[in-house]
């Protein structure tokens, strides 16, 4: 969080409403969201409670598990889930665009993709929980469960890895992706609570949020008052229908307000690398579905040596990515780097656009530009800069001095003896520079897993899930 | 009685054909350099290829150098990117070959790169390798290049600044081969039998600081420093004026230490006032003509022999546009790492802060700026860093199956900072 | 302390705070959360006097957001029961493991079973006996090796090669001394003896999955554990035995997976330790807080026969309110009081109610109106201000700039 950030959140507590602290959605939001509610019974990891969930509005399923602590009953309730959810993300298998890819074969890309979102971090965590609970259960032996949970596991283990990679929208938080959207004018530790954070944004804020009475926690932990005084009695009393009307009162505020997010969210309009990244959230998903039909193995327990080396890898990648993205598609998020020095922005006041270094053959083409700034520039001479109005083109900082800096272009001008038409800005013109620029160079290769290193202990012991995987008691 | 810092090189190099992996601690300026070219040029007596791992370019560079001017009959191979520029004085240097790819360097005895640059290399295997500062070099890296060598010497500082991620890594705490641990850490944690060595004096730190730096960094292990009580001297040749710059600058000549403490304030962090007398006391110590006199002899302490340490680059920056000579370094501890000036100026993480936040309270961070000096080290701080300390709330989570690190980086700030009030100004 | 000669020696003024208001007795968890917030002068002054802060926040009508399910409170017991059932021989199988110890038998002593008032003076004998008997010839686990061991794991060492016999203590009754009074610490743990070892055994009913549990429900289990680990050492110390005889490596059990089945794993709680004795080392430096507040004051709930507070709530609320607390968001999930408090920032406009990190950034600007004042250049920077203004004022002309 950034000073510009604190200030909105003063604002937000002076005027009694959020502030904007984003003027374009960072997120990809799909036309048919699968809202996803899960509640768990308190006390345990991950032992299902019910839950609401579904792509329409006016019709949200609920399931529930009447008696929590029969095993048999939270395995049908598990089936029941991948009853709803493995169609849905099947459904996006048919539909597929062929991708070229340089040095490698070309591979069948799904042209849309299945998107989840839960409430919380806490929604998040029971997915991969739920994951982790189901994927290395079998369909036969002493415990068999249905084909069907297993799959589910595998499913709710790739969406929650995937959700780690900063800029993914497979499966997004409705609190996060408020919270990055509107500052309120409490703390961001208030803000996961989503009524709380809701009713910042929409009418300012009400103590109603923080009570359970009127908003029930929105998961996946159930209030505990609750718990005492209606859930335990009802599933004492042995009724199904009473149980699942209980649940039913805890879950139907938060799906409303779940859908509210998704309005507010779906009120911005989408930033420019929003599709890029979900292109990428495409590839991936693809190629989680190729492993599932190719009938690979669950996702081992904990990533190994050589997997999480090449994990953390790509999450960098896609957090660097995600954050000059951000820069360069949102103004708002821009000015946080101008505030302290690393971008500026103004108007151009003059320019040099046949400006040459070098002599004879080395001769380049360097267009000078300067540009008039109120902003703190602290950036040093030489620093290479990159700018949003002209995201192929490559800068370097000459001067900077009294609100007053020079930039010569050094890449994407054309090819000419001139600038080609348009790279150069016009004096008058507003443009932003800054040192943020996403020029990765790849990262080197890792060893196989196989030839993992005396360092990191040597070749791994394959990884089969053996009976005892299979059989873990749940109890 | 711990063994001399001769002993300890010949346990190192005993050892090394004796263990697949050989590591030395090296607390700040203990000859950890000396070490690596001594270890170079035993290796490659043998005859036998080594490579040579560091972590940025600057200390490859200056590896290059050390190992030239040390054995000159040594032919060594700089590895490098491609967008690097190799300084002069290494093109200069007889022995030395630049270049990008393996090929490019002949067959030399020694081949060194940055950890980053190996990790593109393949296809060969050195019997030997040395990894420079390896407490420094995250364990994903070590990964990518370890099945270059067959044996290796790890060398590092365990007190200073612990590498770390932009993202969270907490999905792999607890296992073994934690990407985001030390290259040192997931080595020992497979492979615990390995030797390891301590380097049991610091030839950089004065008398005055060795067992400061060695009580609140190295509580378990310790150190000494290599010169006695009266061997380091500093002085100011000219007059002072009595301002209070001038007396911090005279208690650091007189012991080592001093504590320039401004009034109690909770500031920016580019506490412009902090960020005054920083500049001040450097332009002051220039002015009054410090010199500084050693075992090496006597020397005038130049801006070249300064540096300026802060714990954030907005400070840093705010430092440098305070219009100090351009020879001073004004650098964050991260960069600070591995350096060693006569005098060093210190902003204190905690000064102005109202709560102490992890990253001010890792104890590597002030590690690092307590110990770059060879005679006197300067710290300018806001009074109220007790009571800040105090009232700091400690509820760190704690992750199953992963070694308490010590020491705690409030007991190091509250070691230093009590040993600082006792040369206040 | 200088202050016991003087007139409203610390002792006598807390009891005066805490008036006719039965003390709380100070159990593991909260002397555990003496290092919340020790800023907080409003909190320190309660925990000294032994105040019970839940009952007056709800007397003041700001009942603590901390409730329990039952269903958790069941599954908690139920753990703990499997985890103890015939004389704690899961936990023995555990233990065997997890310091691969050869452990032949093991005696179960439940302190429980001794009536309430000798429970402290019973448990103090058997450790006496253990600490005498087992502790010949056998090296405590880290004799001196806290001041001069780099931190490793423990090792089975030669004395634990020789004892086979272990001895377990269930429900032992510990005290220790807080600002003054002894404070009996509520027996949910066990101690483990061993070659006259001590280590003390947390049953907790968080999950283990896959090595790894949620990193705060253990930082907790690891502070109280501390507690437990200094009450036992300070007991040995007063009884003549070396203190370092209990190990500073605690054994957390916990549920495995998603499964009842116990799992036990050694946590090193030393910087929970060093923690905790500097909170309680502050607690006797109470008089500074106590010499700013006027004589008569007091935080008495005034019960009455039935334990009911009659104190009317705008006078105990005035009497908490003349000191001063450091409210944080963190509050909210540590202090009973924090509804209370929060509302005290809100009332205030203090920009402390927006988390640590914004008060941090906002240099030594405390109110939301200044604050704002200053970006806005409706206000004119006080001396020291002009910094934060000008950022506030840039960060102000850059969202202006954006949001138009």
């Amino acid at each position: 969080m950034s000073l510009l950030t604190s200030l909105a959140r003063l604002r937000a507590l002076d005027e009694g409403i959020a502030q904007p602290v984003a003027t374009v959605r960072h997120c990809h939001l799909a036309e048919r969201p699968m809202v996803f509610i899960p509640l768990k019974l308190s006390g345990e990891a991950a032992a299902p409670l019910a839950a609401m969930l579904g792509t329409d509005r006016g019709d949200p399923r609920l399931l529930v598990v009447p008696q929590p602590r029969n095993r048999d009953l939270r395995f049908a309730w598990a089936a029941e889930l991948a009853g709803v959810l493995l169609p849905y993300v099947e459904g996006f298998l048919g539909d597929t665009e062929t991708v070229e890819r340089r040095n490698a074969d070309p591979y069948e890309r799904t042209v849309d993709a299945p998107q989840i979102i839960v409430p919380n971090q806490g929604g998040m965590a029971f997915v991969r929980l739920l994951g982790r609970s189901t994927r290395f259960r079998r369909t036969d032996g002493p415990y068999p469960v249905p084909e069907s949970v297993p799959l589910l596991g595998r499913w709710l283990t790739y969406f929650a890895e995937r959700a780690a990679y900063p800029g993914s929208s497979l499966m997004l938080a409705a609190t996060d992706e408020l919270g990055r959207h509107w500052a309120s004018g409490q703390s961001s530790l208030e803000d996961a609570n989503l009524a709380a954070l809701l009713s910042w944004i929409t009418t300012g804020p009400s103590d109603d949020a923080e009570d359970p009475l009127v908003w029930p926690p929105a998961g996946p932990a159930t209030d505990p008052g609750f718990d005492a005084e209606v859930l335990a009695p009802a599933i004492e009393g042995g009724s199904p229908e009473r149980v699942a009307e209980a649940l039913r009162t805890q879950l139907e505020p938060t799906w409303r307000l779940m859908w509210q997010a998704i309005d507010l969210l779906a009120g911005l309009p989408e930033g420019a690398s929003v599709a890029q990244r979900w292109e990428q959230d495409r590839g991936s998903f693809s190629g989680m579905a190729a492993h599932v039909a190719e009938g690979t193995p669950p996702q081992a327990r904990r990533d190994g040596a050589v997997a999480a080396a090449a994990k953390l890898a790509r999450m960098e990648r896609a957090q660097a990515a995600y954050d000059v993205q951000r820069a360069y598609d949102d103004p708002l998020v821009m000015a946080e780097y101008r505030l302290t020095g690393e971008a500026f922005a103004g108007e151009v006041i003059e320019t040099v656009p046949d400006n040459v270094e070098g002599e004879g053959r080395s001769r380049k083409l360097r267009p000078l530009v300067v540009i008039k700034t109120d902003d703190p520039v602290r950036l040093a001479p030489g620093t290479s800069l990159g700018t949003p109005q002209r995201r192929t083109q490559g800068a370097e900082l000459v001067s900077a001095d009294d609100g007053l800096v020079t930039v010569k272009i050094t890449k994407g001008m054309g090819r000419g003896r001139t600038a080609a038409p348009g790279a150069v800005p016009e004096v008058g013109e507003r443009v932003c520079y800054t040192s943020l620029t996403d020029d990765f160079q790849g990262s080197p290769s890792l060893p196989e897993s196989e030839a993992t290193p005396w360092t990191h202990g040597g070749p791994p012991q394959e990884y089969t899930p053996d009976d005892e995987d299979a059989q873990e008691e749940w109890s | 009685m711990t063994d001399s810092p001769e002993q300890v090189i010949r346990n190192v190099l005993a050892d090394l054909p004796r263990h697949r992996g050989v590591v030395v601690d090296s607390p700040p300026g203990a000859g950890k350099s000396t070490l690596v070219v001594r270890a170079a040029a035993h290796i490659a007596a043998t005859g036998e290829p080594l490579m040579i791992v560091a972590q940025t370019n600057e200390q490859v560079d200056d590896l290059v150098a050390r190992i030239c001017d040390k054995h000159p009959h040594l032919t060594v191979g700089r590895l490098s990117a491609g967008g690097y520029v190799p300084p002069l004085r290494m093109l200069e240097l007889p022995g030395v070959r630049v270049g990008t790819r393996i090929q490019d360097l002949g067959d030399p005895d020694i081949v060194i790169a940055t950890a980053d640059k190996w990790a593109w290399i393949g296809e060969r295997v050195w019997p030997w390798a040395i990894v420079d500062e390896a407490y420094q070099m995250r364990s994903d890296k070590l990964l990518r290049i370890a099945g270059l060598f067959e044996r290796a010497l790890f060398v590092g500082d365990p007190g200073q600044l612990d590498p770390f991620s932009i993202v969270d890594g907490d999905r792999w705490s607890g296992l073994s081969w934690d990407p985001l641990q030390s290259a040192v850490s997931v080595l020992l944690r497979h492979n615990p039998g390995l030797p390891v060595h301590r380097l049991p004096v610091s030839w950089r730190l004065p008398a005055s600081a060795a067992p400061v730096v060695s009580q609140a960094f190295y509580p378990f292990t310790g150190f000494r420093s290599g010169t006695g009580p009266g061997d380091r001297w500093l002085e100011l040749t000219a007059g002072g004026m009595g301002t209070v710059h001038d007396r911090a600058l005279e208690e650091a000549a007189r012991s080592g230490w001093a504590l320039l403490e401004l009034p109690n304030r909770h500031t920016v962090r580019t506490d412009g006032e902090a960020v005054q007398a920083v500049a001040l006391l450097a332009q002051r110590l220039l002015q009054r003509g410090a010199v500084a006199g050693s075992e090496q002899g006597e020397r005038p302490v130049t801006a070249d022999r300064i540096a300026v340490g802060a714990a954030h680059r907005d400070q840093v920056a705010a430092i440098r546009a305070a219009g100090l000579p351009p020879e001073i370094t004004v650098d964050t501890a991260n960069r600070l790492q591995g350096r060693e000036y006569d005098v060093t100026i210190v902003l204190h993480p905690l000064s102005g802060r109202r709560d102490a936040t992890a990253f001010h309270l890792e104890s590597g961070r002030l590690c690092v700026l307590a110990s770059r000096h060879r005679h006197a080290c300067v710290v300018v701080a806001r009074a109220g860093i007790a009571e800040l300390l105090d009232a700091h709330p400690s509820a760190e989570p704690v992750q199953l199956g992963v070694p308490v690190k010590f020491p705690d980086g409030w007991e190091a700030n509250q070691a230093v900072l009590e040993h600082l009030s006792r040369h206040r100004v | 302390m200088t202050g016991l000669m003087r007139e409203g020696d610390p002792v006598r003024r807390l009891e005066v705070l805490r008036g006719t208001t039965p003390p709380r007795p100070h159990d593991a968890r909260a002397i555990a959360a003496l290092a919340a917030n020790p800023g907080c002068a409003r909190r320190a002054l309660m925990d000294g006097a032994g105040i019970d802060k839940d009952a007056a926040a709800r007397h003041l009508g700001f009942p603590a957001p901390f409730g329990q399910s039952p269903f958790a409170i069941t599954r908690g017991n139920a753990f703990e029961a499997l985890v103890k059932a015939d004389g704690c021989a899961e936990l023995l199988r555990m233990l065997r493991e997890l310091l691969g110890l050869p452990i032949a038998e093991v005696a179960y002593h439940d302190v429980e079973n001794v009536g309430a008032h000798l429970r402290h003076a019973h448990t103090r004998a058997l450790i006496d006996r253990a600490a005498r008997d087992g502790g010949e010839g056998a090296p405590s686990p880290e004799a001196g090796a806290e001041a001069t061991a780099p931190p490793a794991t423990e090792t089975a060492g030669p004395g634990e090669a020789v004892s086979t016999a272990g001895t377990l203590y269930d429900h032992p009754l510990l005290s220790l001394r807080i600002a003054g009074h002894t404070a009996y610490l509520e027996p949910d743990v066990v101690a483990f003896q061993l070659g006259g070892r001590f280590r003390i055994v947390e049953i907790k009913s968080f999950a283990v999955i896959d090595g790894q549990a949620d990193p705060s429900s253990v930082a907790a289990a690891a502070r109280q554990a501390a507690v437990y680990v200094l009450a036992l050492r300070t007991m040995l110390e007063e009884l003549g035995h070396d203190p370092l005889m209990v190990s500073h490596d605690v054994v957390l059990v916990c549920p495995e997976n998603f499964a009842n089945r116990p799992v036990a794993t050694l946590v090193d709680v030393r910087k929970q330790l060093a923690v905790l004795r500097r909170q309680l080392d502050r607690m006797t430096t109470l008089d500074r807080l106590l010499d700013g507040l006027p004589d008569e004051l007091t935080f008495d709930l005034r019960p009455d026969e039935d334990g009911r507070p009659t104190r009317p709530v705008a006078e105990l609320s005035d009497a908490l309110r003349r000191t001063t607390a450091r409210y944080a968001p963190d509050c909210l999930s540590t202090c009973d009081l924090c509804f209370f408090c929060r509302d005290e920032a809100r009332q205030e406009g203090a920009s402390d109610l927006l988390g640590r990190q914004v008060r941090d950034e906002l240099g030594g600007v405390a109110s939301v109106a200044e604050a704002l004042g200053l970006a806005d250049g409706t206000r004119d920077p006080a001396e020291g201000q002009e910094e934060i203004a000008r950022l506030l004022r840039n960060a102000e002309r850059l969202r202006r700039e954006c949001l138009t």
